[in-house]
């Protein structure tokens, strides 16, 4: 098969419907409002995994919009790998401070230098992560955690639950999952266990970026075009940075780039692009040829199951 | 601004439903090049001539393994008028569960039927679960039509037996296309290898059917998630003493003034403000979360609905209706179980179980018990009174989950009244 990968069809905002129908952005973000408020009302002690990327930063703002005017209910949770971009970290920092919230971090750094986690040969931290999530989980007696996880993202990702229960590993098991039947959610659990819950699994990249443009949220600006020095490796264009070096015969040059996510900067690489404003991106993203991760993530490459492997120890 | 509507896609092993699904994903250009690229791998690995179009449905390495599929997987697909979400449910093992999950959210079941095989006794069983669920729309996509000799005469055959066996079924709206999912005939683009033919592609059919839209001409229904009283804690000192209630219109249409009902307490008062976030709103038709202001305060919080006050549903703790039991453990009378109907869970007793339901006759056959993917009459008792409704009037008023209090898991999907 050989028929040419070309841009999906552009929206079209004058076709009207009935009145009454929903539009797509509205159908999603009820959704994900309904999801928040349920396990609010059902559980005691939620937590969000706040990173400051961007698929984050809408899970917060559909938050501050489900409980407006009171105060978001629950604190926030950042899993720090440490290889962090210092402008994600100032907008984290700043974002938590306007909200009035609660952030707790949990230290991949911490672990390393106590010795409980040691470095990977490739220097990749993402897979590091799942450790001290567990342990933010046990020692707070978190029992819902809210992530900004999607389905189009990746296979076994398209394949959980909104309301996904784990064990007191954290593991995820696809063939004990429960059915989710209409809009009841069931977030029930034994003590031990908790669930993870994904409000925007039905959400596509691009609607979370019709979303940001419609509501005019504010992201870190590496999620917008800027130079950079970069260089090249496998395919990826990675920045200079402290955990992130060229090697022998990686040349380093200035660039014209943005972010399409945010996660260990060692290992999350920067696309060629023009962007500079949320309506840019939208035009970009509509006409994106590569998904996001396949751009992007250099340890979602390791194997056809990498995601897979991870979720089932309890990873995101 | 695109509507979004919610497919569930049915069919028996063998029938093409990877190819077809694979195929609308590929043909709305919603597979990126590199998907396209590990499948094409994947194909070359595999032997094949071509990329194997099924294979952008493969799932997980533990289903690779085990050459099975476990579980409902969702996909995402769009034009320029729609968002389609997918939910893509395997054909053979416990078909039942799946089907029973995908439809629940439906707004449309694409059913595949074999053109060599036609009417099937497995397309009949998914063809009940479909009216049992009341999802809206059936389309049965008739594959595999390029196989067989005088295709027309075979497509006329399969779309009288799928009309008669819907009729039978009392469902309201069915649609036939014939397609092969291989070749690309009729998903996308009209064929012209079917030029006896005159209907829509299966993408266009599924760009004109309504989404739920009968949910806004019933009664308002409100379920009520939480009261918002932010008091002291108000980011915003002039929101000290507000007082909304948290929740989504689940049918029908509030706006300002609308006179409404509070149940379980009964009193009576009216709308007056509509909030989603900072924004106010003058209308919220169903589907929509918002937060209500009320004109008096009235006895109301999580668990309770706002309905229409000139349509108020009874409260009863008698609930008969149908459960599909999904659980691994039987289902006998006596058993104590937990029931949320909207918001609200509440303990329930079954009093009886009164026979279940066989799928390939259609008929009730006696039973005092209820086994995986069993379809069953029971009548629960509850330990409180809810406005529950009758599920063929009102999908969100009349469905309800069965939870194992012992480990909190969701073991049936129940339907209230008699189907």
């Amino acid at each position: 098969m050989s028929a040419p990968v070309t841009a999906r069809p552009a929206v079209d905002d004058t076709v009207t419907h009935d009145e009454h129908v929903l539009n797509q952005l509205d159908a999603l973000e009820s959704e994900a409002i309904l999801i928040i408020r349920e396990v609010v009302g059902e559980l005691e002690r939620p937590v969000l995994l706040f990173s400051g990327g961007k698929d984050s930063v809408v899970m917060l703002h559909l938050a501050a919009k489900a409980f407006w005017p009171a105060p978001i209910p629950f604190p926030v949770l950042h899993v720090d790998t440490g290889h962090n971009f210092p402008e994600v970290l100032d907008y984290r920092d700043a974002t938590v401070e306007r909200l009035g919230l609660r952030l707790e971090v949990a230290s991949v750094q911490d672990w390393i230098d106590d010795g409980r986690l040691r470095d990977r040969p490739d220097g990749t931290r993402n897979p590091l992560q799942t450790l001290p999530l567990l342990d933010a989980i046990t020692s707070h007696r978190f029992d819902a955690v809210f992530g900004g996880g999607r389905r189009d993202e990746e296979k076994a990702r398209a394949k959980e639950r909104v309301v996904s229960l784990r064990d007191e590993f954290g593991q995820w098991d696809p063939r004990t999952q429960r059915p989710e039947l209409w809009n009841l959610y069931n977030p029930r659990h034994a003590p031990g266990q908790h669930v993870r819950v994904f409000p925007i699994s039905n959400w596509t990249e691009l609607d979370v970026w019709r979303y940001i443009e419609r509501e005019a949220i504010d992201l870190p600006g590496l999620y917008y075009s800027h130079e950079r020095d970069v260089f090249e490796r496998d395919g990826m264009w990675l920045a200079v940075g402290p955990h992130s070096r060229p090697r022998d015969g990686e040349d380093v040059r200035t660039r014209t780039v943005r972010y399409r996510t945010v996660g260990d900067m060692s290992c999350t690489g920067a696309v060629l692009s023009e962007a500079r404003t949320v309506a840019d991106v939208v035009v970009e993203v509509a006409a994106s040829t590569l998904t996001e991760r396949g751009a992007t993530r250099a340890d979602d490459r390791m194997s056809e199951a990498a995601m897979e492997d991870r979720k089932k120890e309890g990873y995101f | 601004m695109p509507t979004l509507l919610r497919l569930a896609t049915a069919g028996s092993v063998d029938d093409g439903k990877s190819t077809l699904v694979g195929r609308l994903l590929h043909d709305t250009k919603s597979v990126l090049a590199d998907q396209l690229a590990a499948v094409e791998r994947v194909s070359r690995d595999r032997g094949l001539t071509a990329a194997d179009l099924a294979l952008l449905t493969d799932g997980l390495r533990a289903e690779r393994e085990q050459g099975i599929t476990i579980d409902v997987a969702y996909r995402y697909f769009a034009t320029a008028e729609r968002s389609f979400i997918l939910a893509d449910c395997p054909g053979h093992v416990q078909y039942t569960r799946n089907t029973v999950t995908g439809s629940s959210t439906a707004d449309v079941v694409v059913l595949l039927v074999d053109a060599r095989k036609g009417v099937a006794e497995q397309t009949r069983r998914h063809l009940a679960v479909t009216a049992l669920l009341r999802v809206p729309h059936v389309v049965v996509a008739v594959n595999k039509i390029d196989l067989v000799d005088d295709a027309e005469a075979v497509f006329a055959q399969v779309s009288r037996d799928v009309r008669e066996v819907a009729g039978q079924l009392g469902i309201a709206d069915a649609h036939a296309v014939p397609v092969s999912a291989l070749l690309g005939d009729n998903i996308v683009e009209p064929s012209a290898n079917t030029p006896w033919y005159a209907g829509p592609s299966l993408l266009g059919l599924l760009e004109t059917l309504s989404p739920s839209a009968e949910a806004d001409e019933e009664p308002f229904r409100f379920t009520v998630q939480l009261a918002i009283r932010p008091q002291g804690a108000a980011r915003d000192p002039r929101h000290v003493d507000y007082r909304g209630y948290a929740g989504q219109v689940t049918s029908g249409v509030v706006a300002t003034g609308t006179p409404v009902v509070a149940l379980p307490s009964g009193q009576r008062t009216t709308v007056v403000g509509i909030d989603l976030g900072e924004a106010e709103l003058a209308e919220a038709a169903a589907g929509r979360s918002v937060t209500l202001r009320l004109a008096d305060e009235v006895d109301l919080s999580r668990g309770d609905t706002l309905v229409a006050a000139d349509d108020v549903p009874s409260l009863t703790q008698d609930l008969t209706g149908v459960l599909c039991w999904l659980g691994d453990t039987y289902l006998r009378p006596g058993a104590r179980v937990l029931v949320k109907h909207r918001s609200r869970t509440v303990p329930a007793i079954v009093r009886a179980i009164d026979g279940r339901l066989d799928l390939d006759t259609l008929r009730t056959e006696p039973s005092d018990r209820l086994s995986l993917n069993d379809i069953g009459k029971v009548v629960l008792r509850t330990a409180s009174p809810l406005p529950i409704e009758d599920y063929a009037r009102s999908r969100a008023g009349g469905a309800f989950l069965v939870i194992d209090p012992a480990d909190g898991n969701t073991v049936a999907a129940g339907m209230a009244g008699t189907p």
